[in-house]
């Protein structure tokens, strides 16, 4: 029977199946960060279990840690402690660290593909809503609960059902200023943030083999925000190219050996899927989220929707039927697993060149790891950005989610290139604008959310 | 947990309550589960005075009813740790989102998919009546409203096992180890990656 490459991913995980209980199915990568841990590794603890394959895992620090110049030690105790007992935690049971200033440590998110272990045809499990990222090699990778982080730890295993498939067709062109988180957005504004509740995504179209590794990573990032389970994109001839030499990917024989694998997991013609999505994407603006979900977003020369939800336009203290273009922004951020890569921050670049930060604007760019980082300085990415009077800053998670010391002040309004515009999401009463690395960009030089492409010209 | 809850109800009449809202971030530095409870909804409960979990009336209740998608963004099991130390034992809404549904199960939470207009029509009607209260039978599968009428929900058999007998998918996860041994010796070849060189 024809296939898709999401059941043909599945089907050589599952262990056991057994009628009436859900699959065991094998996880391959385990990603391990300082957050959702502790509570795992002291189950492991309590109930006096070994770690199933620590060889298949590794660990890093990057929700609470700071990205300050001088940042070895979290501001906050509890942060700290958290840190501290990871670094225990991994020395115990037998875990790598990429801890700061290893030349590794980073997102999550960003480190797994940099260092060439995220790869075709593997499960990949972390305990991280946007683990989705990894899909963007043709891996099946899913965000689980604490819990579950324990189960992988002890047996290398989960219990799942099998997840429905859905295939997403980008049809059209792109016109320039328009890029890869824009797409991801659109899809979410048409199919809303749950329309792919209990799928798994395959993304596919022109565009998608077109686009470089780093931007097929912003797409797959947010297949959570419309509520898919995992996201994916077919390997080829691109993943090849970014995987060759990076660290841990095989050499010679063996990666003649791995890349004739990978190459055969794409969806068979015939394959079905229990959905298609077609996204026309011709004549499409960047787009801009207004509200406090990642579904309230429109292209950045609409005005917020007549029948926008009251409560959302209350909290982020616009109007219906007002221009999204021009309103002002206190706090630009560039960065978090969406878009801290090189790629991004190349991008932004261009817009910052030559341009200054508006009067009044607090800009943070803050790369994606430590490697990133590296490279950025190599490019001169960073003068360029602190010659515009941005903050080129060290990696984490950082003004993503509140939980470390950059935080959007209280009535301050972002343009962020991360992922959710939650209540709160970024500070305490802070509001969010989503967008992508070049429209927070052109907001910090504007001081007011503008169409990018009016600086493209 | 009990096979039948008899419980009040916390009306929370909202679609999409992501986990950030169950429990802002800056309370996930902890490195234990306990104590999460107090600081449940926090942002909600510090921005509206009459926020449901801010009022005395609905402390002791043991349901939670929300609209569609609930629990949807951020993975966090620290929003079900937060709810259960809150005292919630049952989540009714017309849709979850697919990491927190998985959560609330390891958790002894129920999660209840009830349909939209039912949801709605136990917003209505705890609005109306003083000491409203909803009856929850796991063994039979239903919501038992205080007018007589009951409403089916699905429950697939090995969570209800699960939940009843209190056991967790672990003790099942470890039961497999040989299974688990020989597929990793048949699947080795298929993993291309060494992190032994980090």
């Amino acid at each position: 029977m024809a296939r898709n490459i999401i059941q043909k991913i599945w089907d050589s995980h599952v262990v056991v199946m057994k009628p009436g209980f859900p699959d065991v199915f094998a996880i391959d990568l385990h990603l391990i960060h300082e957050v959702t841990s502790p509570q795992a590794f002291q189950m492991l603890r309590e109930k006096g279990l070994k770690f199933h394959a620590s060889e298949r895992a590794i660990a890093t620090i990057d929700h609470n840690v700071s990205t300050a110049l001088n940042r070895k030690i979290a501001t906050a105790a509890d942060s700290q402690k958290q840190i501290t007992t990871l670094r225990k935690n991994c020395s115990k049971f037998g875990v790598k660290l990429m801890d700061m200033d290893s030349g590794r440590q980073g997102i999550v998110h960003v480190i797994g593909p940099e260092l060439g272990l995220t790869q075709p045809g593997i499960t990949v499990a972390c305990g991280d809503s946007h683990t989705s990222t990894h899909g963007a090699f043709g891996a099946l990778a899913f965000g689980i609960g604490t819990t579950e982080v324990g189960y992988v730890m002890a047996t290398g295993c989960l219990l799942q059902m099998k997840p429905k498939t859905m295939k997403v067709n980008f049809i059209g062109g792109l016109e320039k200023g328009v890029t890869a988180k824009d797409l991801i957005l659109k899809l979410i504004a048409q199919i809303g943030v749950a329309g792919a509740r209990g799928h798994v995504i395959e993304y596919v179209g022109e565009i998608i083999s077109a686009m470089s590794m780093d931007e097929r990573m912003t797409i797959c990032n947010m297949s959570i925000e419309c509520g898919a389970r995992a996201g994916l994109i077919a390997p080829d001839e691109v993943t090849f190219e970014y995987l060759q030499g990076r660290q841990c990917v095989p050499k010679g024989r063996r990666w003649v050996e791995a890349v004739r694998y990978w190459a055969s997991l794409v969806s068979d013609q015939m394959a079905e899927y229990d959905q298609v999505v077609e996204v026309n994407i011709d004549d499409m603006a960047p787009m801009v989220t207004w509200g406090f979900n990642p579904g309230q977003v429109i292209e950045v020369t609409k005005k917020i929707p007549a029948d926008a939800d009251g409560q959302a336009l209350n909290y982020v203290k616009l109007k219906a039927g007002q221009k999204i273009e021009g309103v002002p922004v206190d706090y630009v951020f560039i960065g978090s697993c969406t878009n801290a890569r090189l790629f991004d921050l190349r991008e932004a670049a261009k817009i910052f060149e030559n341009r200054k930060v508006a009067k009044g604007v607090t800009v943070y760019v803050v790369p994606g790891s430590e490697e990133v980082m590296r490279q950025a300085k190599i490019e001169g990415l960073d003068r360029i950005f602190e010659a515009a009077g941005a903050m080129f800053r060290n990696p984490g998670c950082s003004m993503c989610l509140a939980m470390n010391e950059d935080k959007v002040p209280e009535g301050k309004r972002c343009a962020s290139t991360s992922n959710r515009n939650f209540v709160g999401r970024q500070g305490e009463g802070a509001v969010t604008h989503l967008m992508s690395p070049i429209m927070a960009a052109a907001a910090a030089v504007t001081g007011k959310i503008t169409d990018v492409r009016k600086l493209l010209k | 947990m009990q096979k039948i809850i008899k419980s009040k109800i916390v009306p929370l009449p909202r679609a999409n309550i992501d986990t950030d809202l169950i429990i802002p971030a800056n309370f996930l530095t902890t490195t234990s589960k306990q104590g999460l409870g107090a600081h449940v909804f926090a942002r909600l409960r510090m921005m509206e005075e009459n926020f449901p979990f801010n009022l005395k009336k609905y402390r002791d209740a043991k349901v939670l009813v929300v609209k569609k998608n609930f629990g949807c963004g951020s993975s966090r099991e620290h929003a079900v740790w937060a709810l259960k130390d809150w005292g919630i034992e049952v989540v009714i809404a017309s849709s979850f989102a697919d990491i927190f549904f998985g959560n609330a199960l390891k958790n002894g939470i129920l999660p209840i998919v009830l349909e939209d207009e039912i949801v709605e029509e136990i917003f209505v009607k705890e609005k109306k009546s003083e000491g409203y209260e909803l009856e929850i039978d796991l063994l039979r599968q239903v919501v038992k409203m205080p007018d007589g009428l009951t409403s089916g929900f699905a429950m697939d058999p090995y969570h209800k096992e699960c939940l009843l007998k209190e056991i967790g998918d672990l003790d099942y996860l470890l039961s497999q180890a040989k299974q688990i041994e020989n597929f990793n010796k048949r699947h080795a070849g298929k993993i291309f990656f060494d992190t032994t060189i980090l």
